[in-house]
């Protein structure tokens, strides 16, 4: 069991995520292959490349959400920090208490009211939360998430109610109230119009100064507006595991890359 | 007329005659399509005016109001068979259900492998269950614990949660089957054990869906007779104790005084059909009831 005490978690705010020698798998096929490569913390890394490369797969071992999956099973490490996300006394619901994640589709609780969604995380951890606690939290993380004006009226409302854009933005609201250290982000605008889009990339652009967040994106500008890292993952056929081909500052990358499949893919020759 | 006429004519002239024919098959096929309907309709219908016709006469406060105690001919009424129902099936709901929704979030939630194969292998095998077996069962059980013969209602609300718990599982089952996997996710992501995730995201979104499922489970009960004539046993007084003694209820009720007419048969018969026309609503209400349920929720979603 992975027990956080307030010390830890400080030295853990600030902490990278290393991943070595890392695979997945789904039952017998082999998603992801030998990925190597460091997250900076407070910082946005962003996860390009073809589709079916395993960039979803990538994202999803970091907060072991993998292994829910029957027959998901990875090799290899992930660290935050100090802490072996893998290791055997490690709880992984105490993983996901600290790495947050938001998925491609708003997934916004629909029995639930707004306010109930922003205070879901709070609750589904096991923690009570007094009233204007609550309310203090609601309001903090709606701001957070630039939802605050266009809902603070309406938070006994259904939480599917809203658009989708404000469903995306209620669930990184959900996301953060529960001060993860990490945000992981399966693209999360590629459900969105233009302008919900641009308002979650301002979001993103806020939320590096207190976290970690890593995005997965298809789209290339987006990749470049938002993110100060970039990883490309690549496939090399059909049935072939995906793996990691470079790894760098995301201006270097995009103007400068090492490798000729990057360049092709960013040169949109091809996925 | 036929293939060469069609080829002569213009394409404008031949189509309004292809046409026609096709409309009057269309009017054809409507017209058997509801004279069928009708046709299934009604049995249904004439069940419903039979009863209601014949069960109005006896439909009066005294039927209501007071029990067969010492009844010969006319008057008395069904007022304890009513207490009986309720207590029953109120009681096979109290067991039911929780075995019923817990099964089905089992199978659902957590089954994978061989113990949930044979589970949802048993729970077939018990939806077949024929009544009377579950009768049997209840009152074999009793006679083992409390000794032979002995009748209660609770025995009868066991026979009868036989009959209801296969129902609550499989109607259960499908609607926690519709909460869509984002939602689990969801609630995972956020770092909920999945038990909790369970209480408090599943089962609320499934809820409005196994409360239907759970009321159709109670109408398929509370008409029973045979588990309940075995183990409940009846009685011409008020008993509102569910674990001592016998106890009387519509369906058994409707049963012994179309059975024990005395002379003034017209009398038993009026108090049998006045009993019908409850249960009939009844199972009508729930019915409705568990259908405006199911329909909010789609809504909803
Ligand atoms: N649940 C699953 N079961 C089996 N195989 C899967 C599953 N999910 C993904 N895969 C396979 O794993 C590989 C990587 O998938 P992944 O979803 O990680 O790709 P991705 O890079 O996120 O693609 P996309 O850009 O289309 O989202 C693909 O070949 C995919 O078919
Ligand atoms: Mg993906």
């Amino acid at each position: 069991m992975m027990t956080l005490t307030t010390t830890e978690k400080t030295t853990f705010t600030a902490s990278k995520i290393s991943v070595s020698n890392f695979s997945a798998y789904y039952g017998r096929f082999h998603a992801i292959k030998d990925i190597n490569m460091v997250v900076e913390p407070r910082a946005v890394t962003a996860l390009i490349g073809p589709s079916g490369c395993g960039k979803s797969t990538m994202l999803r071992s970091i907060n072991r959400m993998h292994e829910t999956l029957p027959g998901a099973r990875v090799e290899g490490s992930i660290r935050l920090g100090a802490i072996d996300l893998y290791g055997a006394d490690v709880d992984p619901v105490a993983v996901r208490e600290r790495i947050g994640m938001v998925f491609q589709r708003p997934n916004p609780f629909p029995t639930m009211s707004i306010k109930e969604n922003v205070l879901s995380g709070v609750r589904l951890q096991g923690n009570r939360i007094g009233k204007s606690d609550g309310d203090d939290l609601v309001e903090m993380s709606l701001r957070a998430a630039n939802l605050w004006d266009s809902v603070k009226d309406q938070l006994a409302k259904g939480g599917a109610s809203l658009s989708g854009g404000q469903q995306q933005r209620l669930c990184i609201a959900r996301a953060i109230a529960v001060k993860p250290d990490v945000l992981l982000m399966d693209e999360p605008c590629s459900a969105l119009d233009p302008i919900s889009t641009a308002a979650i990339e301002e979001l993103i652009a806020n939320l590096r100064r207190e976290y970690t967040v890593v995005i997965v994106t298809h789209n290339m500008q987006q990749a470049q507006r938002v993110s100060d890292t970039t990883a490309f993952f690549h496939i090399d056929g059909p049935g072939l595991p995906g793996r990691l081909v470079e790894c760098g500052a995301t201006t270097e990358l995009f103007s400068n890359p090492k490798e000729s499949a990057t360049a092709d893919y960013i040169a949109g020759r091809f996925g | 007329m036929g293939m060469i006429d069609f080829q002569e004519k213009s394409d404008l002239v031949s189509m309004p005659k292809v046409k026609t024919s096709r409309k009057v098959t269309d009017r054809v096929v409507k017209v058997v399509i509801i004279a069928f309907f009708g046709l299934a309709l009604l049995p249904l219908i004439s069940l419903l005016t039979t009863v209601i016709t014949r069960g109005v006469g006896r439909f009066d406060p005294t039927f209501f109001s007071s029990s067969m105690r010492g009844v010969v001919g006319a008057g008395g009424g069904a007022v304890h068979a009513i207490w009986g129902t309720l207590l029953i099936t109120g009681t096979a709901l109290i067991i039911s259900a929780p075995i019923g929704i817990a099964a089905a979030v089992y199978l659902v939630e957590y089954g994978r492998g061989k113990l949930a194969k044979l589970l949802t292998f048993l729970v077939d095998v018990m939806t077949g269950i024929p009544s009377i077996v579950a009768g049997l069962f209840a009152y074999a059980v009793f006679s083992i614990i409390l000794g032979p013969g002995t009748r209660s209602g609770v025995a009868g609300s066991i026979a009868l949660s036989l009959l209801m718990i296969p129902v609550v599982i499989r109607s259960s089952e499908e609607m926690l089957r519709l909460v869509p996997g984002e939602q689990r996710e969801a609630a995972i992501a956020l770092g909920s054990p999945k038990y909790r995730s369970i209480w408090r995201v599943i089962l609320p979104a499934a809820a409005p869906g196994i409360v239907s499922g759970v009321m159709l489970g109670i109408c398929r009960i509370i008409g029973e007779t045979a588990p309940l004539l075995l183990v409940a046993g009846f009685t011409d007084s008020m008993n509102l104790n569910v674990f001592d003694g016998r106890m009387a209820t519509l369906p058994v009720f409707i049963y012994s005084q179309w059975q024990n007419k005395g002379t003034d048969s017209v009398a038993y018969e009026g108090r049998a059909w006045s009993a019908a026309l409850m249960l009939i609503g009844i199972v009508l209400i729930m019915n409705i009831a568990a259908k405006l349920i199911a329909a909010r929720t789609q809504k909803v979603r």
